[in-house]
Protein backbone atom coordinates (compact mmCIF):
# COMPACT_ATOMS: atom_id res chain seq x y z
CA UNK A 1 0.00 0.00 0.00
CA UNK A 2 1.85 2.74 -1.22
CA UNK A 3 0.28 6.41 -1.71
CA UNK A 4 2.77 6.92 -4.99
CA UNK A 5 3.01 4.12 -7.87
CA UNK A 6 6.69 2.32 -7.85
CA UNK A 7 7.20 4.36 -11.28
CA UNK A 8 6.17 7.96 -9.73
CA UNK A 9 8.26 6.66 -6.27
CA UNK A 10 10.96 7.02 -9.11
CA UNK A 11 10.51 10.04 -10.18
CA UNK A 12 10.96 11.57 -6.39
CA UNK A 13 13.96 9.49 -5.80
CA UNK A 14 16.32 9.25 -8.44
CA UNK A 15 17.17 12.59 -8.04
CA UNK A 16 17.93 12.23 -4.81
CA UNK A 17 20.59 9.88 -5.06
CA UNK A 18 21.12 8.00 -8.73
CA UNK A 19 20.68 11.10 -10.58
CA UNK A 20 21.44 14.19 -8.10
CA UNK A 21 21.47 17.29 -10.27
CA UNK A 22 24.47 19.15 -8.16
CA UNK A 23 26.51 15.71 -7.52
CA UNK A 24 25.91 13.80 -10.39
CA UNK A 25 25.03 16.41 -13.24
CA UNK A 26 27.29 18.87 -11.44
CA UNK A 27 24.53 21.58 -12.17
CA UNK A 28 23.42 24.44 -10.02
CA UNK A 29 26.59 24.81 -8.39
CA UNK A 30 27.16 28.72 -8.14
CA UNK A 31 24.06 29.00 -5.51
CA UNK A 32 25.18 26.07 -4.05
CA UNK A 33 28.62 27.90 -3.20
CA UNK A 34 27.18 31.48 -2.31
CA UNK A 35 24.34 30.63 0.19
CA UNK A 36 25.90 27.85 2.01
CA UNK A 37 27.66 30.01 4.78
CA UNK A 38 24.58 29.56 6.96
CA UNK A 39 21.96 26.57 7.36
CA UNK A 40 19.22 29.33 7.87
CA UNK A 41 19.93 31.07 4.29
CA UNK A 42 20.47 27.36 2.92
CA UNK A 43 17.35 25.95 3.87
CA UNK A 44 15.04 29.33 2.73
CA UNK A 45 17.18 28.90 -0.48
CA UNK A 46 16.24 25.20 -0.69
CA UNK A 47 12.41 25.72 0.42
CA UNK A 48 12.68 28.61 -2.55
CA UNK A 49 14.17 26.44 -5.34
CA UNK A 50 11.88 22.99 -4.47
CA UNK A 51 8.94 25.35 -4.96
CA UNK A 52 10.15 27.39 -8.08
CA UNK A 53 11.12 24.10 -10.06
CA UNK A 54 8.14 22.86 -9.13
CA UNK A 55 5.48 24.54 -10.08
CA UNK A 56 7.09 25.68 -13.16
CA UNK A 57 7.33 22.02 -14.27
CA UNK A 58 3.72 21.74 -13.61
CA UNK A 59 2.74 24.65 -15.58
CA UNK A 60 5.01 24.11 -18.67
CA UNK A 61 3.61 20.31 -18.23
CA UNK A 62 0.29 21.82 -18.38
CA UNK A 63 1.41 24.09 -22.02
CA UNK A 64 3.47 21.13 -23.30
CA UNK A 65 0.94 20.65 -26.09
CA UNK A 66 -0.04 24.03 -26.96
CA UNK A 67 3.50 25.88 -26.76
CA UNK A 68 5.00 26.82 -30.12
CA UNK A 69 8.38 24.83 -30.18
CA UNK A 70 9.98 27.98 -31.86
CA UNK A 71 8.89 30.16 -29.07
CA UNK A 72 9.13 27.12 -26.60
CA UNK A 73 12.30 28.61 -24.36
CA UNK A 74 11.13 31.97 -23.92
CA UNK A 75 7.75 30.04 -22.73
CA UNK A 76 9.76 28.18 -20.20
CA UNK A 77 11.91 31.47 -19.00
CA UNK A 78 8.90 33.69 -18.80
CA UNK A 79 6.83 30.80 -16.28
CA UNK A 80 10.65 30.52 -14.40
CA UNK A 81 10.85 34.26 -13.88
CA UNK A 82 7.49 35.11 -13.21
CA UNK A 83 7.54 31.96 -10.50
CA UNK A 84 11.14 33.25 -9.04
CA UNK A 85 9.96 36.83 -8.83
CA UNK A 86 6.55 35.80 -6.97
CA UNK A 87 9.43 33.73 -4.51
CA UNK A 88 11.33 37.16 -3.97
CA UNK A 89 8.72 39.43 -3.14
CA UNK A 90 7.39 36.81 -0.72
CA UNK A 91 10.82 36.70 1.05
CA UNK A 92 10.89 40.28 0.96
CA UNK A 93 7.91 40.79 2.33
CA UNK A 94 7.74 38.06 5.31
CA UNK A 95 11.67 36.76 5.79
CA UNK A 96 13.30 40.43 4.98
CA UNK A 97 16.27 39.76 6.97
CA UNK A 98 17.32 36.21 4.88
CA UNK A 99 16.25 37.84 1.94
CA UNK A 100 18.38 40.36 2.18
CA UNK A 101 21.41 37.88 3.08
CA UNK A 102 20.44 35.65 0.09
CA UNK A 103 20.19 39.30 -1.90
CA UNK A 104 20.67 38.21 -5.52
CA UNK A 105 21.05 34.66 -5.36
CA UNK A 106 16.91 33.90 -5.65
CA UNK A 107 16.76 35.95 -8.39
CA UNK A 108 19.56 34.00 -9.89
CA UNK A 109 17.57 31.07 -9.39
CA UNK A 110 16.45 32.04 -13.12
CA UNK A 111 19.54 30.91 -14.17
CA UNK A 112 19.55 28.10 -11.78
CA UNK A 113 20.54 25.39 -14.71
CA UNK A 114 18.50 22.77 -12.69
CA UNK A 115 15.09 24.71 -13.43
CA UNK A 116 15.32 24.60 -17.39
CA UNK A 117 16.87 21.78 -17.37
CA UNK A 118 14.12 19.90 -15.85
CA UNK A 119 11.73 21.49 -17.91
CA UNK A 120 13.21 20.74 -21.27
CA UNK A 121 14.00 17.53 -19.91
CA UNK A 122 11.08 16.08 -18.56
CA UNK A 123 8.29 18.70 -18.38
CA UNK A 124 7.84 18.97 -22.16
CA UNK A 125 7.57 15.37 -22.50
CA UNK A 126 5.49 14.29 -19.42
CA UNK A 127 1.92 14.70 -17.38
CA UNK A 128 1.70 17.52 -14.82
CA UNK A 129 1.54 15.47 -12.18
CA UNK A 130 4.58 13.42 -12.86
CA UNK A 131 6.42 16.40 -13.67
CA UNK A 132 5.38 17.82 -10.25
CA UNK A 133 7.11 14.99 -8.50
CA UNK A 134 10.25 15.23 -10.58
CA UNK A 135 10.49 18.71 -9.73
CA UNK A 136 10.39 17.74 -5.69
CA UNK A 137 12.40 15.62 -6.29
CA UNK A 138 15.18 17.36 -8.22
CA UNK A 139 14.46 20.47 -6.15
CA UNK A 140 15.19 17.79 -3.18
CA UNK A 141 18.38 16.64 -4.38
CA UNK A 142 19.36 19.81 -4.94
CA UNK A 143 18.44 20.69 -1.42
CA UNK A 144 19.93 17.45 -0.06
CA UNK A 145 23.56 18.72 -0.58
CA UNK A 146 23.02 22.66 -0.30
CA UNK A 147 21.82 21.32 3.26
CA UNK A 148 24.65 19.23 3.74
CA UNK A 149 27.18 21.73 2.72
CA UNK A 150 25.82 24.55 5.00
CA UNK A 151 26.17 22.33 7.83
CA UNK A 152 29.72 21.35 6.97
CA UNK A 153 30.88 24.82 6.80
CA UNK A 154 28.30 26.62 9.59
CA UNK A 155 29.84 23.56 11.83
CA UNK A 156 33.21 24.35 10.59
CA UNK A 157 33.30 28.02 10.21
CA UNK A 158 31.42 29.50 12.52
CA UNK A 159 30.93 26.81 15.61
CA UNK A 160 27.29 27.05 15.13
CA UNK A 161 23.96 25.29 14.09
CA UNK A 162 21.14 27.75 12.58
CA UNK A 163 22.88 30.94 14.52
CA UNK A 164 23.37 28.44 17.85
CA UNK A 165 26.20 27.81 19.31
CA UNK A 166 27.35 24.02 19.52
CA UNK A 167 30.98 23.98 19.70
CA UNK A 168 31.23 24.79 23.81
CA UNK A 169 33.19 27.90 24.99
CA UNK A 170 35.38 25.31 26.83
CA UNK A 171 36.60 24.21 23.61
CA UNK A 172 37.49 27.61 22.43
CA UNK A 173 39.37 28.32 25.42
CA UNK A 174 41.52 24.90 25.35
CA UNK A 175 42.94 26.80 22.01
CA UNK A 176 40.26 25.31 19.37
CA UNK A 177 39.79 28.06 16.60
CA UNK A 178 37.02 28.43 13.65
CA UNK A 179 38.29 27.55 10.26
CA UNK A 180 38.04 30.94 8.14
CA UNK A 181 38.21 28.32 5.21
CA UNK A 182 34.81 27.69 5.38
CA UNK A 183 33.56 30.80 4.94
CA UNK A 184 35.23 31.49 2.36
CA UNK A 185 33.80 30.05 -1.22
CA UNK A 186 36.69 27.52 -1.07
CA UNK A 187 35.26 26.15 1.71
CA UNK A 188 32.57 25.14 0.04
CA UNK A 189 34.15 23.68 -3.22
CA UNK A 190 36.02 21.35 -0.87
CA UNK A 191 33.07 19.97 0.98
CA UNK A 192 31.12 19.83 -2.35
CA UNK A 193 34.20 17.97 -4.01
CA UNK A 194 34.32 15.73 -0.98
CA UNK A 195 30.20 14.51 -1.12
CA UNK A 196 30.36 14.29 -4.89
CA UNK A 197 33.19 11.72 -4.00
CA UNK A 198 31.18 9.70 -2.04
CA UNK A 199 27.89 10.08 -3.40
CA UNK A 200 29.67 8.73 -6.73
CA UNK A 201 31.84 5.89 -4.75
CA UNK A 202 28.36 4.78 -3.52
CA UNK A 203 26.25 4.65 -6.89
CA UNK A 204 29.48 3.56 -8.39
CA UNK A 205 28.49 6.80 -11.58
CA UNK A 206 31.66 7.27 -13.52
CA UNK A 207 31.73 9.99 -15.99
CA UNK B 1 -0.16 12.03 -27.80
CA UNK B 2 -2.80 14.54 -27.63
CA UNK B 3 -3.07 16.61 -31.14
CA UNK B 4 -0.43 19.02 -31.43
CA UNK B 5 -2.15 22.39 -32.75
CA UNK B 6 -1.06 23.80 -36.28
CA UNK B 7 0.95 26.26 -35.70
CA UNK B 8 0.93 29.27 -37.58
CA UNK B 9 2.45 32.99 -37.00
CA UNK B 10 -0.94 34.05 -35.51
CA UNK B 11 -0.99 31.43 -33.03
CA UNK B 12 2.55 31.90 -31.94
CA UNK B 13 2.29 36.02 -31.71
CA UNK B 14 -0.93 34.87 -29.62
CA UNK B 15 0.32 32.17 -27.76
CA UNK B 16 3.02 34.83 -26.89
CA UNK B 17 1.05 37.16 -25.58
CA UNK B 18 -1.05 35.45 -23.25
CA UNK B 19 1.66 34.35 -21.65
CA UNK B 20 2.84 37.57 -21.29
CA UNK B 21 -0.21 39.48 -20.20
CA UNK B 22 -0.62 36.55 -17.29
CA UNK B 23 2.63 36.69 -15.99
CA UNK B 24 2.42 40.59 -15.74
CA UNK B 25 -0.93 40.20 -14.13
CA UNK B 26 -0.01 37.88 -11.86
CA UNK B 27 3.65 39.83 -10.51
CA UNK B 28 1.87 43.13 -10.78
CA UNK B 29 -0.98 42.08 -8.66
CA UNK B 30 1.74 40.43 -6.21
CA UNK B 31 3.98 43.16 -5.76
CA UNK B 32 0.76 45.54 -5.04
CA UNK B 33 -0.70 42.93 -2.37
CA UNK B 34 2.86 43.08 -0.81
CA UNK B 35 3.75 46.66 -0.74
CA UNK B 36 2.79 47.71 2.60
CA UNK B 37 4.39 45.04 4.27
CA UNK B 38 7.43 45.65 2.23
CA UNK B 39 8.25 49.08 2.61
CA UNK B 40 7.43 48.78 6.64
CA UNK B 41 10.25 46.15 6.42
CA UNK B 42 12.68 48.58 4.80
CA UNK B 43 11.60 51.23 7.04
CA UNK B 44 11.93 48.68 10.45
CA UNK B 45 15.56 47.96 8.41
CA UNK B 46 16.70 51.86 8.64
CA UNK B 47 14.84 52.44 11.98
CA UNK B 48 16.74 49.73 13.47
CA UNK B 49 20.50 50.62 11.90
CA UNK B 50 19.86 53.93 13.17
CA UNK B 51 18.81 52.31 16.52
CA UNK B 52 21.96 50.72 16.63
CA UNK B 53 24.96 52.70 15.39
CA UNK B 54 23.18 54.89 18.91
CA UNK B 55 23.86 52.41 20.67
CA UNK B 56 19.59 52.17 21.51
CA UNK B 57 19.53 48.52 20.47
CA UNK B 58 21.69 45.67 20.71
CA UNK B 59 20.94 43.07 19.23
CA UNK B 60 18.54 41.90 15.95
CA UNK B 61 15.86 40.02 17.95
CA UNK B 62 14.10 43.17 18.77
CA UNK B 63 10.44 43.24 17.95
CA UNK B 64 9.19 45.23 15.04
CA UNK B 65 6.76 47.13 17.43
CA UNK B 66 9.85 48.17 20.48
CA UNK B 67 11.86 49.44 17.34
CA UNK B 68 9.47 51.82 16.21
CA UNK B 69 9.07 52.69 19.94
CA UNK B 70 12.46 53.30 20.67
CA UNK B 71 13.04 55.11 17.66
CA UNK B 72 9.90 57.85 18.18
CA UNK B 73 10.76 58.40 21.88
CA UNK B 74 14.50 58.63 21.35
CA UNK B 75 15.43 59.60 17.88
CA UNK B 76 14.68 63.64 16.97
CA UNK B 77 15.27 63.51 13.05
CA UNK B 78 15.17 66.90 11.09
CA UNK B 79 17.29 68.36 8.17
CA UNK B 80 20.35 70.52 7.57
CA UNK B 81 21.58 72.59 4.57
CA UNK B 82 25.09 72.09 3.57
CA UNK B 83 25.61 75.82 4.94
CA UNK B 84 24.16 74.14 8.50
CA UNK B 85 20.84 76.12 8.72
CA UNK B 86 18.12 73.46 9.48
CA UNK B 87 15.57 73.20 7.02
CA UNK B 88 11.94 73.39 7.94
CA UNK B 89 9.38 70.80 6.75
CA UNK B 90 11.59 68.19 5.16
CA UNK B 91 11.37 64.79 6.85
CA UNK B 92 14.74 63.32 7.45
CA UNK B 93 14.09 59.33 6.70
CA UNK B 94 12.01 60.26 3.21
CA UNK B 95 15.67 62.66 1.48
CA UNK B 96 16.53 60.75 -1.24
CA UNK B 97 20.12 61.66 -1.87
CA UNK B 98 20.42 61.52 -5.35
CA UNK B 99 17.33 63.46 -5.91
CA UNK B 100 18.30 65.90 -3.18
CA UNK B 101 21.95 66.16 -2.43
CA UNK B 102 21.61 69.51 -0.71
CA UNK B 103 19.54 68.28 2.03
CA UNK B 104 21.22 66.05 5.00
CA UNK B 105 19.35 64.32 7.32
CA UNK B 106 20.57 64.46 10.76
CA UNK B 107 19.13 61.74 13.31
CA UNK B 108 19.92 62.65 16.88
CA UNK B 109 19.56 60.67 20.34
CA UNK B 110 17.89 62.66 22.95
CA UNK B 111 18.47 61.56 26.62
CA UNK B 112 15.45 63.29 28.12
CA UNK B 113 16.69 66.80 27.39
CA UNK B 114 20.45 66.88 26.38
CA UNK B 115 21.40 65.55 22.88
CA UNK B 116 23.57 62.63 23.41
CA UNK B 117 24.66 61.50 19.98
CA UNK B 118 24.58 62.63 16.38
CA UNK B 119 23.80 59.78 13.24
CA UNK B 120 24.11 60.47 9.79
CA UNK B 121 23.86 58.69 6.79
CA UNK B 122 26.90 58.34 4.34
CA UNK B 123 27.22 56.28 1.12
CA UNK B 124 29.38 56.52 -1.98
CA UNK B 125 31.19 54.05 -4.23
CA UNK B 126 33.40 51.37 -2.97
CA UNK B 127 34.84 48.30 -5.37
CA UNK B 128 31.90 47.09 -6.98
CA UNK B 129 28.76 48.59 -5.67
CA UNK B 130 27.43 51.89 -3.82
CA UNK B 131 27.61 50.69 0.10
CA UNK B 132 25.03 52.81 2.51
CA UNK B 133 25.44 53.22 6.07
CA UNK B 134 25.08 55.23 9.37
CA UNK B 135 27.77 57.24 11.05
CA UNK B 136 26.95 58.08 14.99
CA UNK B 137 29.38 61.00 16.53
CA UNK B 138 29.27 61.59 20.21
CA UNK B 139 27.81 64.69 21.70
CA UNK B 140 31.47 66.73 21.16
CA UNK B 141 31.01 65.83 17.48
CA UNK B 142 34.36 64.80 17.43
CA UNK B 143 34.26 61.03 18.90
CA UNK B 144 33.28 58.06 16.39
CA UNK B 145 29.95 56.49 18.80
CA UNK B 146 29.54 53.78 15.94
CA UNK B 147 29.10 53.03 12.28
CA UNK B 148 27.44 50.68 10.14
CA UNK B 149 27.25 49.49 6.68
CA UNK B 150 23.47 48.05 6.07
CA UNK B 151 23.81 47.82 2.08
CA UNK B 152 26.85 46.95 0.01
CA UNK B 153 27.16 44.63 -2.85
CA UNK B 154 30.59 43.80 -2.18
CA UNK B 155 32.89 40.48 -1.89
CA UNK B 156 31.87 38.82 0.65
CA UNK B 157 34.65 37.31 2.47
CA UNK B 158 36.48 40.48 1.56
CA UNK B 159 34.84 43.74 0.58
CA UNK B 160 32.11 42.02 2.55
CA UNK B 161 33.64 42.15 5.82
CA UNK B 162 32.61 45.62 5.98
CA UNK B 163 29.79 45.34 7.32
CA UNK B 164 30.83 42.47 10.03
CA UNK B 165 31.24 43.47 13.89
CA UNK B 166 35.13 43.29 14.15
CA UNK B 167 35.88 45.92 11.56
CA UNK B 168 32.89 48.66 12.14
CA UNK B 169 34.36 48.01 16.55
CA UNK B 170 37.36 49.87 15.30
CA UNK B 171 35.72 53.03 14.32
CA UNK B 172 34.25 53.40 18.02
CA UNK B 173 35.94 56.00 20.06
CA UNK B 174 38.58 57.35 16.74
CA UNK B 175 38.09 61.22 16.44
CA UNK B 176 37.40 63.02 13.36
CA UNK B 177 39.26 66.23 14.04
CA UNK B 178 42.78 67.19 14.83
CA UNK B 179 44.08 69.60 16.90
CA UNK B 180 43.49 72.27 15.19
CA UNK B 181 39.95 71.65 14.64
CA UNK B 182 40.38 70.45 10.85
CA UNK B 183 38.03 67.61 9.50
CA UNK B 184 40.68 64.54 8.85
CA UNK B 185 38.13 62.06 9.12
CA UNK B 186 38.67 58.49 9.51
CA UNK B 187 41.19 56.37 7.50
CA UNK B 188 40.86 53.18 7.20
CA UNK B 189 44.99 51.55 6.85
CA UNK B 190 45.87 49.01 4.54
CA UNK B 191 46.09 45.93 6.97
CA UNK B 192 46.34 46.45 10.32
CA UNK B 193 47.52 48.95 13.10
CA UNK B 194 50.64 47.95 14.49
CA UNK B 195 50.59 50.51 17.39
CA UNK B 196 52.90 53.84 17.30
CA UNK B 197 52.13 55.29 13.89
CA UNK B 198 51.29 58.80 13.99
CA UNK B 199 47.70 60.41 14.18
CA UNK B 200 46.66 56.84 15.60
CA UNK B 201 43.38 58.03 16.45
CA UNK B 202 42.51 58.80 13.33
CA UNK B 203 43.32 55.20 12.07
CA UNK B 204 41.16 51.71 11.83
CA UNK B 205 42.56 48.14 10.80
CA UNK B 206 41.60 47.62 7.26
CA UNK B 207 40.60 44.26 5.63
CA UNK B 208 43.46 42.48 3.70
CA UNK B 209 42.32 42.02 -0.15
CA UNK B 210 39.73 44.63 0.07
CA UNK B 211 42.19 47.52 -0.54
CA UNK B 212 39.84 49.31 -2.96
CA UNK B 213 36.73 49.00 -1.23
CA UNK B 214 38.14 50.47 1.82
CA UNK B 215 39.70 53.41 -0.24
CA UNK B 216 36.34 53.84 -1.72
CA UNK B 217 35.04 54.34 2.08
CA UNK B 218 37.57 57.00 3.45
CA UNK B 219 36.65 59.12 0.64
CA UNK B 220 32.66 58.90 0.99
CA UNK B 221 33.16 59.24 4.84
CA UNK B 222 35.55 62.56 4.66
CA UNK B 223 33.15 63.59 2.04
CA UNK B 224 29.91 62.86 4.44
CA UNK B 225 32.80 64.69 7.34
CA UNK B 226 33.09 67.78 5.39
CA UNK B 227 29.40 68.15 4.16
CA UNK B 228 27.83 68.08 7.78
CA UNK B 229 31.03 69.86 9.07
CA UNK B 230 28.96 73.51 8.66
CA UNK B 231 26.50 71.98 11.02
CA UNK B 232 28.36 70.50 13.31
CA UNK B 233 30.32 73.65 13.76
CA UNK B 234 27.63 75.74 15.00
CA UNK B 235 26.61 72.91 17.07
CA UNK B 236 29.69 73.00 18.70
CA UNK B 237 29.93 76.32 19.14
CA UNK B 238 26.56 76.41 21.11
CA UNK B 239 27.54 73.86 23.02
CA UNK B 240 31.23 75.60 24.35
Amino acid sequence: MSLLSKKDQGFLKDPLMDNNPIATQVLGICSALAVTVQLQTAVVMSIAVISVISFSNVLISLVRNKVPSNIRIIVELAIIATLVILVDQILKAFLYDISKQLSVFVGLIITNCIVLGRAEAFALQNKPWPSFLDGVGNGLGYSMILIAVAFGRELLGSGTLFGFQVIPDAAYAAGYQNMGLMVLAPGAFILLGLIIWVQRAITGVAE
Amino acid sequence: MASKPRITKAYTLGFAAAVTMVCSVLLASAATLLKERQDRNVQLDIKWNILSVLDLVESRDVEAEEVFRLFDSNVRTYVVDPAGNKVDGKNAEEVDPKSEPDLLPVFARVDGDVTAAYCIPTQGKALWSTVKGYIALENDLNTVKGITFYSHGETPGLGGEIDKEWFTEGFKGKTILDENGAVVSIHIVKGKLRGGEADLEHKVDGISGATLTTKGLNEFIKYTLDRYEPFFKTVRGVAS
